[in-house]
């Protein structure tokens, strides 16, 4: 029996509630999980004054409502598992370290920036900065995995280090700007600019997207790797057609104005009807 | 006993305790994929002068691998834990990395005794590899001149079991590869098993040491060779003109017992007089694999 969580009152201001964590709820009663605090605008306010409390914490936490003014749910969330039934606000896993989030509605900005580890799944769309390493601090997302299901906003995995962002529909200008490491695969469109100023890390995309003139075509080819991505992504509930999989993908090597050794892999669907 | 008029002598075929791995090579078509293994498992009949055993365990379909194209499962085995690493680094290096289209990937179910198998052959990229992390694996991606080459870092090494045989004894050549072939029909494909000679079958089986050559760390098993019936202590029973041996590695003591039972029934034909095993008095090799026991179908001593 999962920890219920239900919003009975709507925020009128954004609402800071870093304890809404599997972990920091472990063991608690009902009433004593009431007691937690959270951050009401500038005020100080309780987790029973916003939600109603039921079932017992045994390492899920199952959250309802609209929780599109609640923010850094799940922030440095390091163990268990936590369900929204509903839509989040900003900071949504942010730091986390361990595991699983999925929400069932849409998510904020700064979706699991900086996080090291675990799983977030968002089933609709998420704001600006998906995985995103902090204004001012160089290092995004160092692991784990991010999916969402919709889109996403700009500047998905700026300076991302580690970890793979799957994006089911498009993303907004500079996905994986100053990427250092990682993979972001989209099946949809990439918006402008994307992997601009990046040094390593692959983004890879289903659609022909205009590249910045740092970028430079090495080849056509069917890479093995992203056929493991792919299915894996595909077992994790993403549509992704046969011809993805087997197909052929144009790697171009950037940004050259920095270390080049990033690739963007654009799938080549011409090439791949021709490969057969 | 007797199987369809064929004696099962009372006996048992004694087995050591080696290092195995499994690889998983997948290709763009099942012959690019058979290609680097039968190149990976060539020359890797018996330690004793290869280093390593080896062999194909079976072909598997697009739905059995992590890629989803086709491939093939090899089983690789060497006597000890320092050598199997050498071993796996030398012969993917220089077969399945060279190999058109083929990926490499580790077979055996997940264990904390891994062997940096791949995060060696990296280096082949000079600087220009890249890692990628899916679902809790990193692999490793070479560039090459075809495209590219993918292997997973490290590999699971597992105790296994080599040495596991049994040897048919005939009324003439014919008989007795006619019986090993079958054998070797029965037994392709079982789970966890590899049979590391020629077409599976050993003509030329060994005793230890030497009579004469002091050096030699294993000579011809004259008391099994017909041809030195007449001036040797000849273990062969009367009528037995030709005798060719089966020998199985596996990755565990069951899976040898399954694939012996299946391969011996189907030796038990016309033409065969025997079917022995061989073994060393069982004082070095800690699994004795007894044919009566196995054809008798009673289960394994724990």
């Amino acid at each position: 029996m999962s920890l219920d969580l239900t919003l009975r009152a709507a925020p009128t201001v954004p609402l800071e509630a870093e304890v809404l964590s599997p972990a920091r709820l472990a063991g608690l009663s009902a009433a004593e999980a009431a007691k937690l605090p959270v951050v009401h605008g500038n005020e100080r306010a309780d987790v029973g004054d916003f939600f109603r409390i039921g079932g017992a914490a045994d390492g899920q936490l199952d959250i309802t409502g609209d929780l599109s003014m609640v923010k850094r749910i799940g922030a440095g969330m390091a163990e268990g598992r936590m369900v929204v039934h509903g839509s989040v606000g900003m900071h949504l896993g942010a730091g986390m370290s361990g595991g699983e989030i999925v929400v069932e509605g849409h998510a904020g900005d700064w979706v699991g920036a900086e996080m090291s580890g675990g799983r977030i799944v968002v089933k609709g769309n998420a704001g600006h900065m998906l995985g995103s390493a902090r204004r001012g601090t160089p290092v995004g997302m160092r692991g784990g995995e991010i999916l969402v299901f919709g889109n996403v906003g700009n500047e998905a995995g700026n300076g991302m280090r580690r970890g793979l962002i799957a994006i089911g529909g498009d993303t907004g200008d500079f996905a994986a700007v100053n990427m250092l490491a990682g993979s972001i695969v989209v099946l949809g469109h990439l918006g402008s600019r994307p992997g601009a100023g990046m040094k390593r890390g692959s983004l890879i995309a289903m659609h022909p997207a205009e590249l910045l003139p740092t970028f430079s075509y090495a080849c056509t080819y069917a890479p093995v790797f992203v056929r493991l991505y792919l299915r894996h992504l595909r077992r994790l509930g993403f549509d992704i057609a046969d011809s993805q999989v087997n197909g052929s993908y144009q790697r171009w090597c950037g940004d050259g104005i920095e270390l080049n050794r990033g690739e963007v892999l654009l799938f080549d669907a011409a090439g791949t009807a021709s490969r057969g | 006993m007797l199987v369809r008029g064929v004696l099962i002598e009372d006996t048992f075929a004694e087995a050591f305790t080696m290092r195995v791995a499994r690889l998983i090579i997948t290709g763009r078509t099942p012959r690019w994929a058979r290609e680097a293994a039968l190149k990976l498992t060539g020359f890797a009949t018996s330690v004793i002068g290869c280093k390593c055993e080896a062999g194909i365990e079976r072909e598997l379909s697009e739905g059995e691998t992590l890629d989803g194209r086709p491939g093939v499962s090899v089983l690789f085995l060497t006597m000890d834990k320092e050598s199997l690493p050498q071993q796996l680094i030398a012969r993917i290096g220089q077969t399945v990395l060279t190999c058109p289209t083929t990926a490499c990937f580790d077979g055996l179910p997940d264990v904390p005794d891994r062997l940096p198998v791949g995060k060696a052959l990296r280096v082949f990229g000079d600087g220009f590899q890249g890692s990628k992390v899916v679902g809790g694996k990193r692999y490793w991606r070479l560039p090459v001149m075809e495209g590219e080459f993918l292997v997973e870092e490290t590999f699971v090494m597992q105790k296994g079991v080599g040495g596991g045989n049994f040897l048919i004894l005939a009324t003439d050549a014919d008989a007795a590869l006619a019986a090993a072939e079958a054998a070797v029909a029965a037994m392709a494909s079982q789970p966890g098993v590899i049979l590391p000679f020629p077409g599976g079958v050993v003509r030329s089986g060994s005793k230890v040491g030497s009579k004469r050559y002091k050096k030699m760390i294993a000579t011809t098993n004259d008391a099994f060779s017909p041809t030195l019936r007449g001036i040797t202590e000849s273990q062969l029973p009367e009528g037995v003109n030709s005798v060719l041996e089966i020998v199985l590695d596996g990755t565990d003591g069951p899976a040898i017992e399954a694939a012996m039972r299946r391969g011996i029934d189907a030796a038990c034909r016309p033409g065969v007089k025997a079917i022995t095993a061989g073994n060393y008095g069982g004082k070095l090799g800690p699994h004795h694999f007894h044919l009566r026991r196995i054809m008798g179908g009673a289960p394994r001593p724990a």
